[in-house]
């Protein structure tokens, strides 16, 4: 009983963020709802007993990807968004249809399916268990993972950085008459 | 003691929401955050379900998760900086050439 009151608590502040997060139309409002999102999802995590899960979880994503979020808003400066007239088909045909299959898989998984219960921390996932999973089994996806890493920070790199090389338009013409004949002919000062 | 099922319920939800998100908001940057919300329904749905068959590699596979879902954060927010940096709009209709 406790167990189900702690889940529908947390799933209510999940939920409530998660709608938060669409109808705000400042991208601050969002993120925040986001983070909020996160952090009670960490608390799902810990009644199912997956308390490393959890840890991370605050850590890195609510932590770390967040920081990123807030930071990448602030540097561009984003304001309100405007809504469009492709915003708006959207929204009219979007919303019943996704509604309406979120209610046809809710409605088959609580009434077609017999899965059982959960106890309140059903599995430990001890770090020193998850360690051995993850140094052992998976030990060949766990070094993939860090060429992963390894590309994504270069790629980062290459994308947000040199902007006179990557992200100008159009090259800039020469001035003068005597730098265009230059150009033209193909040659350097 | 909760079903299982409710837990894949409130999983169900969050992915609901973000694919929503994904299809009715402007900002490119809301639309990377909806994904994100996308990868934490699909996260607690392993969760639950490597409670549910005592399997505590459910538990590893949400790690991968996370980590794939920090290297497309790095990526993709630089890919909108760039954008920024030629287009000078956030807006996703506006942005509707691939080259830069």
């Amino acid at each position: 009983m406790f167990h189900l009151i702690l889940f529908l608590f947390f799933g209510a502040v999940c939920v409530a963020g998660a709608v938060n997060l669409l109808v705000q139309s400042h991208p601050i409002n969002s993120a925040l709802s986001l983070i909020v999102v996160m952090a009670s999802l960490a608390a799902e995590y810990l009644l199912l007993g997956a308390e490393f899960v959890a840890a991370v979880q605050v850590i890195v994503y609510a932590g770390a990807i967040m920081v990123l979020f807030l930071i990448t808003i602030m540097l561009l400066n984003a304001g309100k968004e405007d809504r469009t007239k492709g915003s708006r088909i959207a929204t009219l045909l979007g919303v019943p249809g996704v509604v309406i299959g979120g209610v046809l898989v809710a409605w088959v998984l609580i009434h077609r399916s017999d899965l059982g219960t959960v106890g309140l921390g059903a599995l430990p996932g001890d770090p020193k268990d998850i360690a051995r999973l993850l140094f052992h089994d998976f030990l060949l996806p766990f070094e993939v993972t860090s060429v992963l890493i390894l590309i994504a920070i270069m790629g980062a790199v290459v994308l947000a950085s040199r902007p006179d090389a990557i992200a100008r338009p159009h090259p800039i013409p020469p001035v003068s008459e005597e730098e265009r004949e230059l150009a033209a002919a193909g040659k350097d000062r | 003691m909760v079903p299982l099922s409710y837990y894949l319920v409130l999983s169900g939800i969050l992915f609901v929401c973000g694919v929503l998100g994904f299809l009715i908001k402007r900002n490119i940057i809301t639309i990377f955050m909806s994904i994100e919300l996308m990868l934490n329904g699909v996260n607690l749905s392993f969760v639950a379900f490597a409670a549910h068959w005592h399997a505590l590699s459910g538990q590893v596979f949400v790690f991968f998760v996370m980590v794939v879902a920090a290297a497309e954060a790095a990526v993709g927010l630089a890919i909108i900086i760039a954008v920024y940096r030629t287009r000078e709009t956030l807006n996703v209709d506006q942005v509707n050439l691939l080259k830069l």
